[in-house]
């Protein structure tokens, strides 16, 4: 079907025309409202308190949402929203990994808010079509599209028939019908999502971003928590925004050479130093997965293991092999890092695509360690394959995973059988049958339905339906707030276990990652360095996204002697760059103590968003045993000299004890520790011993609005 | 092609090559908006280095917008309505000799154009087949 056909048979639903704006340091100061129960269009203000206390980005996707739905809101419901938005420093061009997007809704999987940063350029697009952020609220009756254009200066809401659903193709049909010309598909940016999304409680969001040298456009995902099922509740089938006229002061930046001279740092030590630290240029976050393999942190059998002998089947140096190289694979222009690596002419196996030839967006390390390790499958071909389907299905690759290696352990153990697996047998390392469950997800049929709920809803399933014992499930489903796990055996580190579970959307390793910190270089020791470490390090990430950044040009590149700083695992030369780009854009004179003290507030908000939709309270933060330690005989016998070592380390006396008691001994010791980890790190956060934040820390951070006040004053 | 090569020895520093780039390129008398520079030795007084880009292409791959080519005339170029000013190709170019300037989106780069090897009084920049 032809790109015109496709356009006719657009019916306009409501238009608005806008006046173009102005980025000054780093923002427009308004967003785009759109409610598509009533198709109305308008422009809303973004406030100096907005900037203030929020920042942008995530920040504003927080505010918007705590105004726009109540306690009792359900994901489906008309009033949730889609908030889509960079931050001020998003959309420069000079410094790597600084034009992200960040989304924020209530999650279908946790009942919660839930946040997701994501590359392509959309964010970006959308500031410099003069919209600092979109606010999506209510729900179409038939498929639509949402158009901004920001060099003509007008926004429609278009019913969208024809149009494919999943992403590959949706990206390369709305790029197409948009740009006047091949050389204008790169300021054109289209979100989507995926059949996969209407199927499943775990859709995701595609940005995309056209690659002028493959000459297709290529996709990042706002992948957790189910955000692409919001997108296709609300009968989005695409948000388009296209701007041309980027250039090196689009943002408006104060001090442009800041931005320079930060960036040039950068620029220069990726020149000289990736090939010889992570070569992110070369495979990406790939370089993880033979890391994580040596030191026993790579999840295998549903987080079972940490390691496994096939695993060099899918070491860096096998994806490079597939991997195009020599391409500047950046997300996001000035992205030196050029981690988003891509498989070219790659030919589907199965699937409705089966035969044909695509550009996959793979493998991150996520992927080839989620499909790949922790269901036991070590073939790279079929990673890629998964990779593709889920991203243009739009399935959270890391849950889709995750609930894969639990179904997959369910199997094993006897829990699940043949026929309520309608005749697949997923066991470990089956990888045919792991495919046909991706399809069966994506296309909403067989077990797929089931499996595409996610782990915490499998486990209410398999226990009320199938009879199973629901303190192994809840033992080896790896979830915490419903959320699945990413890819790290938390296990052997405390910090991490916290890291995890205390995240505030989930256990996403972008709150912390501190499993070298604390495991391996033995830095944090005691539960007072443990708790500063999980003060810092979150609200530290946090701030990139308030700004529109990334985390992986912080610490995934380091000078060359940062091993000499007082805080290596700060990288404290690119904490100053960050201070730099953020004065250079804004005008304002923070310090690196600021940045946590920007980061504290919204932090702090979102936690109290928890407690507002019924969590966010201490025993919403304690993950089932898996996190912590050996559920099993064989994962205990796994790692036993370790384990028994530890053991006798405490005093207990494990002389002639079966591995059951030694296994509930040791259970017994890190629940314990895991609970007074806790203690201390709502201590160190300015919480209540039930992990509330008290009035006294909300009124130091400004965020003590009425409503905040009126909710936490019942916990206190 | 014929591309600027240099004889650093026989630099005298009066610095007539920036003059005259900046003025070809954006007709103004800046040094700092050269994509020539003249820097004195610190640890030898009175002894110059050129820095001049030597069109060996590395930064063209760098380039996400394909911005960075190579021209007909087998100069590397920047293509300022394709550039973002992202300045990755001055950080990636081996020999530093890409520029940046506050006032210029886009980076500083020689464009073989000899107009500084012409005011220069002591041979110490020349054009030569590459």
């Amino acid at each position: 079907m032809d790109l015109l056909e496709m356009k006719k048979a657009h019916k306009l639903l409501a238009r608005m025309d806008y006046e173009l704006g102005k980025v000054e340091k780093g923002y427009t100061n308004r967003t785009l409202y759109i409610n598509l129960s009533d198709n109305t269009i308008k422009t809303k203000p973004v406030t100096e308190q907005m900037k203030e206390i929020f920042i942008g980005g995530r920040g504003f996707g927080l505010w918007y949402l705590w105004n726009a739905i109540t306690e009792k809101t359900k994901w489906s419901d008309p009033e949730n929203e889609i908030i889509i938005s960079t931050g001020p420093i998003g959309g420069i061009t000079q410094y790597p990994g600084a034009g992200k997007s960040l989304v924020v809704t209530l999650s279908p999987t946790t009942g919660s808010v839930m946040d997701n940063n994501t590359g392509g350029y959309f964010g970006p697009l959308l500031k410099f079509a003069g919209w600092d952020a979109l606010e999506i609220q209510g729900k179409a009756e038939k498929d639509v599209i949402i158009y901004i254009d920001g060099n003509s200066g007008y926004v429609t809401i278009e019913e969208a028939p024809l149009e494919a659903v999943d992403s590959h193709l949706a990206a390369e049909q709305f790029t197409a019908m948009y740009a006047d010309s091949e050389e204008d598909k790169r300021n054109v940016a289209v979100v989507s999502s995926g059949r996969g999304a209407e199927n499943t409680l775990i859709g995701l969001l595609n940005f995309s971003f056209y690659d002028v040298k493959r000459g297709v456009p290529r996709m990042k995902q706002a992948a957790r928590g189910g955000t692409g099922t919001v997108f296709r509740d609300k009968k989005i089938k695409a948000i388009i925004v296209k701007y041309s006229g980027v250039k090196g002061d689009t943002n408006g930046p104060a001090d442009k050479q800041k931005i320079i001279d930060a960036g040039l740092r950068l620029h220069r030590e990726i020149y000289e130093l990736d090939k010889v630290q992570n070569r992110m240029r070369e495979v990406g976050t790939a370089h993880l997965t033979e890391i994580m393999n040596d030191y026993d942190l790579l999840p295998v059998m549903n987080f079972q293991y940490g390691s496994h002998q096939d695993a060099v089947k899918l070491s860096s140096d096998v994806f490079k092999e597939y991997f195009t190289q020599g391409l500047p694979d950046g997300c996001w222009y000035g992205c030196s890092m050029a981690c988003a690596k891509a498989v070219d002419n790659f030919e589907l196996k199965t699937g409705p695509y089966k035969g044909q030839k695509v550009c996959v967006d793979a493998a991150e390390y996520e992927t080839v360690a989620g499909v790949g390790a922790n269901c036991a499958i070590f073939d790279p071909e079929y990673v890629i394959e998964a990779n593709f389907y889920c991203d243009t299905y739009g399935m959270d690759i890391i849950s889709t995973a995750t609930s894969m290696a639990f179904v997959m352990e369910c199997y094993e153990r006897g829990i699940i059988n043949k026929e309520i697996t309608g005749g697949l047998e997923i066991k470990f390392g089956n990888k045919d049958a792991a495919l046909e469950l991706i399809h069966q997800m994506g296309n909403g049929y067989g077990f797929g339905k089931i499996v595409g709920q996610g782990v915490r809803r499998m486990k209410k399933i398999f226990a009320e339906e199938y009879g199973a014992d629901p303190n192994l499930l809840n033992d080896i489903g790896m979830e915490v707030k419903g959320l699945e796990c990413s890819q790290y055996v938390s296990k052997e580190s405390l910090a991490q276990q916290g890291g995890y579970a205390l995240a505030n959307k989930g256990p996403q390793h972008d709150e912390a990652w501190l499993i070298f910190m604390d495991m391996v270089n033995k830095q944090i020791p005691t539960f007072e360095d443990k708790a500063q470490a999980l003060f810092y390090f979150p609200l530290f990430r946090t701030w990139f996204g308030l700004n529109g950044l990334c985390k992986l040009p912080w610490n995934d590149i380091e000078p060359a002697d940062n091993g000499l700083t007082d805080e290596p695992a700060k990288v404290p030369e690119h904490v100053r760059n960050y201070v730099d780009i953020f004065n250079g854009v804004t005008g304002k004179n923070i310090t690196k103590e600021d940045i946590i003290l920007q980061s504290e507030r919204v932090y702090n908000f979102q936690r109290i968003f928890n407690l507002r939709m019924g969590y966010g309270t201490r025993k919403y933060d304690i993950p089932p045993y898996r996190f912590m330690g050996p559920v099993t005989k064989e994962e205990y016998e796994s790692r036993a000299e370790r384990y028994d070592n530890q053991l006798k380390e405490l005093g207990y006396d494990i002389e002639g004890k079966t591995v059951e008691e030694k296994i509930k001994m040791l259970r017994e010791y890190r629940e314990d520790q895991y609970q007074k980890l806790c203690d201390a790190v709502y201590k160190r956060r300015g919480w209540t011993p039930d992990g509330v934040p008290t009035l006294e820390t909300v009124k130091r951070l400004g965020i003590h609005f009425p409503d905040v006040v009126e909710l936490i004053s019942k916990h206190q | 092609m014929k591309i600027v090569k240099t004889k650093p020895e026989l630099c005298n520093g009066c610095g007539a090559c920036m003059t005259a780039c900046s003025k070809t390129r954006y007709k103004v008398e800046d040094p700092q908006k050269s994509a020539i520079r003249v820097k004195e030795n610190s640890e030898k007084p009175g002894s110059y280095e050129i820095i001049v880009c030597n069109h060996c292409g590395e930064c063209i791959p760098v380039c996400n917008t394909e911005a960075m080519h190579r021209a007909r005339n087998g100069a590397v170029r920047i293509d300022d309505v394709k550039c973002v000013g992202c300045c990755i190709c001055v950080g990636f170019c081996p020999n530093n000799a890409i520029f940046t300037h506050p006032e210029i989106n886009e980076p500083i780069k020689c464009i073989a154009c000899g107009a500084c090897t012409r005011v220069c009084p002591t041979g110490a920049i020349y054009m030569e087949e590459k």
